[in-house]
């Protein structure tokens, strides 16, 4: 059952780094390649160790994977919010739609 | 199980690394080679258990430190093209 549930949650945590990567790819520019790439940190890399950490169990590799996830939920989001500031800053405009047009993507 | 997730963090680290070479402006390099980061330690943890060592979690969590360092220096200097400044008293 545990076994089940962790094979689970590694599949679903690497089918949605798969995806992310492909929005890293496809996306126009550089902030929803953002979006996308938070993508990978949050739900990618959460999964991914909680399905590590079912396989497990309750010991001391547990607590390292916990300290591996409050590491990237803390140090993600600042990495991506310095990037967004340093690349308004340099006077990247985000991409936006006409108004009123339909969008073309 | 764990070499299926691995071979997808490394198809996610192939595709992570087309976009750092691919990317228009040195901010995509920068916002891939975060995500080269993230998904290098991932995939540290995931080998530790495929090879049933995981001393590798230790490796991975030097690892991910490194990074966010490693990516907020870059960032500053692209800020304020100096690593030293003290902040941002001009435009605050």
């Amino acid at each position: 059952m545990i076994d089940a549930a962790s094979w689970l949650c590694l599949g679903l945590g690497g089918l949605a780094c798969v995806i992310g990567a492909l929005g890293l790819l496809r996306m126009p520019d550089l902030f929803t390649r953002m979006h996308a790439a938070s993508l990978i940190d949050t739900v990618g890399a959460g999964f991914v160790l909680l399905g590590l950490a079912l396989q497990a169990g309750p010991t001391l590799v547990s607590v390292k994977l916990a300290i591996i996830w409050l590491l990237i939920f803390f140090t993600s989001p600042t990495a991506t919010h310095a990037l967004a500031r340093a690349a308004l800053y340099r006077g990247v405009k985000p991409l936006l739609a006409e108004e009123g047009a339909p969008s073309k993507r | 199980m764990f070499a299926a997730a691995a071979l997808a963090l490394l198809v996610t680290l192939a595709l992570t690394l087309a976009r750092a070479l691919a990317g228009p402006t040195i901010l995509d390099r920068l916002l891939a080679a975060n995500t080269v980061g993230t998904i290098v330690l991932l995939l540290l943890a995931v080998i530790g258990f495929l090879t049933g060592r995981p001393d590798f979690l230790d490796l991975a969590i030097v690892y991910g430190l490194l990074n966010v360092v490693g990516t907020i220096a870059v960032l500053k200097f692209f800020r304020y093209g100096d690593l030293g400044a003290p902040g941002e008293e001009e435009d605050a």
